[in-house]
């Protein structure tokens, strides 16, 4: 009854990443220009992978595996917002122009 | 499943192929490469070569592209058009793929018990490999054991590129320490590679000493080290990862790295035994064998790390501008 439980919960927990982690995907084709692409991946992502982390600590259980996962998280939730961080830092310094409708049209 | 995985590494590693050649801007065939690569060591990791899927993720995804963004930096970010016609090289390449699929129709079943390169040699090493050698990674074993020769063999093919990077390209000091000028809103940046740069050496010990027992070894714990410097430099220059690691002691590390390699065998040959054949070196011969993949397997590290940031090293010092990310 537990291990339903639990496996219940990993797949939860996989299938809403799965979703974030496509949603980040439309962002990044749908939106119009680079920071809002950014944008779309960036949060998304870091959520998305850590559900799954999540999601495979659960299967995982009381082991080693886990523990490897556990600073594969912590790795995944400082890098990702950095390397984003760092990409739009880039752009900014690049001179990449934010998208703005044109008003008075 | 696994057919339904294959399927579609397969076919991402294909359509990256094509994005290679299809895209003009360098940069973004740098990222493509990457890209590449990672799919190709998660196509490894399915394969269960989970040793080469670490060298392929740690050099190709990763090492191979700063390289690559290096020099592109140094150069132009955007392919040249072609002076001649395409006709020649698209009538060589579908030549060579027609003649290697021809090849494949003549080559055993993917996995076939009865393919020469099972019966060959590879046998003997997993069946000796627990007695003989006493570790459980086969890989290691035989690399690091069985095939010695051809590891020292590598580990002096990169010692030579090291060096035919440092003749071609060399260091250049900087005369005055310019690289501090708009730094100042890299401060997430360095706080977040400060975390990091302790945690990635002690990794790449892990996979270096770890070797043995799971995936790993020297190739990809140099690499690792490696990385943790190139982090290091990225985020606060490179007069400051000099104060770290200077080139001067690269050059010593490199040919150290090598030099162990060769002193281990010629150890055991003054011990009693063969080159390189480590069962001398204790009084237990399973015990030798334990310290001499360990010992060459931290020469083929040093060597490894050393390089690859000799050539890192060689491709940043000649930037002409400051600000070097």
């Amino acid at each position: 009854m537990i291990g339903l439980a639990f496996d219940i919960l990993s797949w939860v927990s996989l299938l809403i990443g799965a979703i974030f982690l496509l949603v980040g995907a439309i962002g990044v084709l749908r939106f119009p220009d680079f920071y809002s692409r950014l944008h779309a991946v960036s949060v998304s992502d870091t959520m998305g992978t850590a559900l799954i982390l999540v999601g495979l600590m659960i299967q995982g259980g009381l082991s080693m595996v886990t523990v490897k996962l556990l600073l594969m998280f912590y790795f995944m939730i400082f890098t990702g917002p950095t390397a984003v961080h760092a990409l739009a830092e880039a752009a900014i310094e690049g001179n990449v122009k934010p998208f703005a409708r044109k008003t008075g049209q | 499943m696994e057919h339904l995985i294959n399927i579609v590494l397969l076919g991402l590693l294909m359509l990256a192929g094509f994005a290679i050649v299809r895209t003009k801007s360098l940069l973004a065939v740098a990222m493509l490469t990457s890209i590449y690569s990672l799919l190709s060591a998660s196509l490894f990791v399915v394969l269960d070569a989970v040793d080469v899927a670490l060298t392929e993720a740690a050099i190709g995804a990763g090492i191979s592209t700063i390289l690559m963004l290096a020099a592109i930096a140094l150069t132009s970010d955007e392919e040249k058009a072609p002076r001649h016609t395409p006709l020649l090289p698209l009538f060589v390449v579908i030549a060579t793929g027609a003649a290697l699929i021809y090849g494949t129709l003549d080559m055993p079943r993917f996995g076939d018990p009865a393919a020469p390169a099972h019966r060959h040699v590879a046998p003997t090493y997993l069946q000796d490999t627990p007695t003989a050698i006493g570790i459980p990674n086969v890989v290691t074993s035989v690399l690091a054991s069985y095939r010695s020769y051809d590891t020292l063999g590598e580990v002096t093919v990169i010692f030579t590129a090291g060096t035919g990077v440092l003749a071609l390209l060399g260091f250049r000091p900087r005369r005055r320490n310019t690289e501090d000028t708009g730094r100042k809103k890299l401060v997430i940046l360095r706080v977040v590679a400060k975390l990091f740069f302790p945690l990635i050496l002690l990794f790449a010990l892990y996979v270096l000493f770890h070797g043995d027992y799971g995936p790993g070894g020297g190739f990809q714990a140099g690499v690792i080290f490696a990385t943790g410097f190139i982090l290091y430099a990225l985020a606060f220059g490179l007069s400051n990862s000099q104060q770290l690691i200077p080139h001067q002691l690269l050059y010593v590390m490199a040919a150290a790295g090598v030099l162990i390699y060769g002193l281990v065998g010629i150890a055991s040959m003054l011990l009693g035994g063969k080159f390189l054949e480590y069962q001398v070196l204790a009084n237990d011969p399973v015990t030798g064998q334990h310290v001499g993949i360990l010992l060459i397997e931290t020469g083929v590290a040093i060597t490894v790390a050393a390089v690859v940031l000799i050539i890192y090293y060689g491709f940043v010092s000649r930037r002409p501008a400051p600000g070097d990310i």
